[in-house]
């Protein structure tokens, strides 16, 4: 009890370290996340308000990794559920390990004995998933739960987490009800390739990802990436914002400029240059219908306005 | 806090609420104990507080800055004249123009609201005889009266939809291929732990989300009206999401207009939102639209796209090609209606046409009654890949 005691006063100093969303921003920083302004305002709301974060935006931005730095700042466990279509309580929440229930009632049959309800759907025969989890160690240390692309959920574990985010409770029939009195920070994600229902969004602190400025998408490349060469990670950055501005089917994401960068490193690439754009911009464009459209005259084009910018 | 920043905060609420966001309540009252937390002197903690709190859905984040900046910057005095124009912008600052009317149609009495307008209707529908309605069924939209196309609308209310289902990874007690061990080992339990029955489960079947593309260029005018109709028809009767597009030099989505209940409302409402009545055909150019814009939010699961249109392209063929080859690719069926296919000497030699031929899997007729029948069919029996 003593240590439970600990482990509160612990997660409660660690929240409340942060007087100030500025605080807040740098501390993301050191730990080499660069939020805007308005990102460092909602992570700030989330934890002091106790609700829901939901963050929207393209793909490659960089909203799993807002949970994963969150929970190292908290110096707590990150809980991830990956959400998928047809994602149901038995993967969310719990599920009984039957294979090990069998083999149980075989043993006790060997030894003449016969199996007793009660005891097979005790917690030994419990498998926790994500849900149950966080909400087992809340009652410990909160932990950061992260609700991953929850867009590729359908409508029905939709419903289902709306009614776990307003009250943190699980009930298993076997066991009782599991509840907590410190909920865990949620994160929840979505790329938008559905709309997420307005029920659940209301719960929540919403921020939109965008695209990051020039400026800051250096500031990123840098705190990730500090060996690669000053040019490079210029050039490559400027390369990726003008693919934005462009007419292509899916935009490169924060993602993508840092895999090029390490690509381009891994090349022993100092700078640019056509020919090593065309061979590596698999890294960056994900469909070979914008790959055709920028290789070779494009690549071209956007390298002269780079070196004229910079010039 | 003071009273008079609550006061101007719950005025801030109400303002939003007005242009058309979703702010309750419950959200204001979060604002309200956020503050405690943050430097209510610090302009940008507060407006990203109050957004992150107010806003939930991107559409609305451009709207709620400036009516953020409206709202806290500027000497009350000054706001009359630019807050009508953001109001205005909400909903929309094109002249309003409505739906094409019929030839012959008379013009509408003045006091002609809903509730009177339906009485005429069911009049015809009642008198009308069996062989009369037969001729009806088979009559080109384009060539029909107002009275007829009336007459027509109301019956095709009564048209049963049903797009096939799909299997989705969901899965439910059945019989499936997959070992429910869950149901398996709790009736075991019942023979003392002797497993006599192996349980399965199968995949639950979900109905396919719809989108409808219709086309309402100026060569597409004469059937408009009704396939506005039809649309609205749909909507209604179908269970699952449908998605309404309409287009002639670009494309305007027009699912939430026809959502209201009251049809006469709804399609007033279309009207006033889409400005290109008429207008010329950009088909390549809207299905780009479609795809960038909305295609990776609405093809998921399966979808059934309805294409409306008579092929008559004025944009590039190229363009219209690739498009339709990306459309195919994320959805499930591509269901091409063209009007002119009823005339029984029509043969799709347009360019459009023959551009998008090879992406679709069926090419129907879409003028009369008796062909929206032939499509109700076709939707049902869709295959559960």
């Amino acid at each position: 009890m003593r240590r439970v005691q600990e482990f509160c006063n612990f997660y409660k100093e660690a929240a409340l370290e942060f007087t100030s969303i500025d605080s807040l921003q740098s501390a993301l920083r050191e730990r080499n996340y660069i939020a805007e302004h308005g990102l460092a305002t909602s992570l700030y709301l989330t934890l002091k308000l106790n609700r829901p974060l939901f963050l929207e935006g393209e793909a490659g931005v960089g909203k799993t990794e807002v949970a994963k730095v969150i929970a190292s700042l908290l110096g707590t466990d990150l809980i991830r559920l990956q959400c998928y279509e047809g994602l149901d309580v038995h993967h969310a929440v719990y599920e009984w390990n039957y294979t090990r229930q069998m083999m149980h009632i075989r043993f006790l049959e060997a030894s003449g004995e016969k199996a007793n309800e009660a005891e097979l759907f005790g917690p030994e025969f419990l498998l926790r998933r994500p849900l149950l989890q966080a909400i087992e160690q809340s009652k410990v240390k909160p932990p950061v739960l992260l609700i991953d692309e929850l867009d590729r959920s359908d409508e029905e574990f939709e419903a289902f987490l709306l009614e776990i985010l307003s009250d943190f409770q699980i009930t298993i029939p076997e066991i009782g009800t599991i509840t907590t009195p410190n909920p865990p920070v949620v994160v929840i994600t979505s790329n938008r390739t559905r709309e997420v229902h307005d029920a659940l969004k209301r719960r929540c602190l919403y921020y939109w990802i965008d695209y990051p400025s020039f400026e800051k998408e250096i500031e990123i490349v840098q705190a990730r990436l500090p060996h690669a060469p000053e040019k490079l990670a210029r050039q490559v950055t400027s390369f990726i914002q003008k693919l934005r501005e462009m007419d292509l089917y899916k935009l490169p994401g924060v993602a993508e400029t840092l895999d090029w960068t390490t690509a381009l490193v891994a090349l022993d690439q100092k700078a640019l240059d056509p020919v090593i754009v065309d061979e590596t911009l698999g890294a960056v464009l994900k469909y070979q219908d914008d790959v055709e459209k920028i290789k070779g005259e494009q690549t071209r084009v956007i390298l002269d306005r780079i070196k004229a910018e910079t010039a | 806090m003071s009273g008079r920043l609550l006061h101007n905060l719950l005025l801030f609420g109400r303002v939003l609420r007005g242009l058309g966001l979703d702010v309750n309540p419950g959200r204001m009252m979060d604002l309200v104990s956020a503050l405690d937390y943050i430097e209510i002197g610090n302009k940008a903690d507060f407006f990203y507080a109050a957004r992150t709190l107010l806003v939930h859905e991107r559409e609305d984040l451009e709207l709620f800055d400036e009516a953020f900046e409206l709202f806290w910057r500027k000497p009350a005095e000054s706001w009359g004249v630019e807050w009508q124009g953001l109001s205005r912008r909400r909903k929309s600052n094109k002249p309003i123009v409505m739906p094409p009317p019929l030839k012959d149609e008379p013009p509408p009495a003045e006091n002609n609201t809903d509730s009177n307008s339906k009485e005429p209707m069911t009049v015809i529908e009642v008198t009308r005889t069996y062989s009369d309605r037969e001729v009806l069924r088979h009559k080109d939209f384009a060539q029909m009266s107002a009275e007829e196309s009336d007459a027509v609308n109301e019956m095709m209310a009564h048209l049963q939809w049903k797009i096939s289902e799909r299997r989705t990874r969901r899965r439910r007690p059945g019989k499936g291929e997959m070992l429910d061990l869950r149901r398996t080992l709790r009736r075991s339990l019942r023979a003392g732990g002797e497993i006599f029955h192996w349980s399965y489960r199968e995949p639950k079947l979900k109905p396919r989300p719809l989108v409808i593309i219709a086309d309402i260029s100026g060569s597409m005018e004469r059937y408009t009206r009704v396939l506005l109709h039809f649309i609205y028809g749909m909507k209604a009767a179908l269970t699952q999401p449908v998605e309404a597009f309409v287009f002639s030099t670009r494309l305007t989505r027009i699912t939430r207009p026809l959502q209201i209940r009251d049809l006469d409302l709804a399609l007033k409402n279309v009207g006033e939102l889409v400005d290109d009545w008429a207008g010329g055909t950009r088909i390549g150019e809207s299905l780009k639209y479609f795809n960038f814009e909305w295609g990776r939010r609405m093809l998921g699961r399966g979808a059934v796209v309805l294409i409306i249109s008579d092929g008559w392209d004025r944009g590039d063929v190229e363009l219209l090609d690739r498009e339709m080859a990306r459309l195919k690719r994320n959805c499930h069926r591509i269901i091409w209606l063209n009007p002119l296919l009823g005339a029984a000497d029509y043969e799709p030699l347009t360019r459009g046409i023959q551009a998008a031929l090879p992406h679709i899997d069926n090419f129907l007729p879409v003028h009369n009654l008796a062909s929206l029948e032939d499509l109700a069919d076709r939707l049902a029996e869709l295959d559960r890949r």
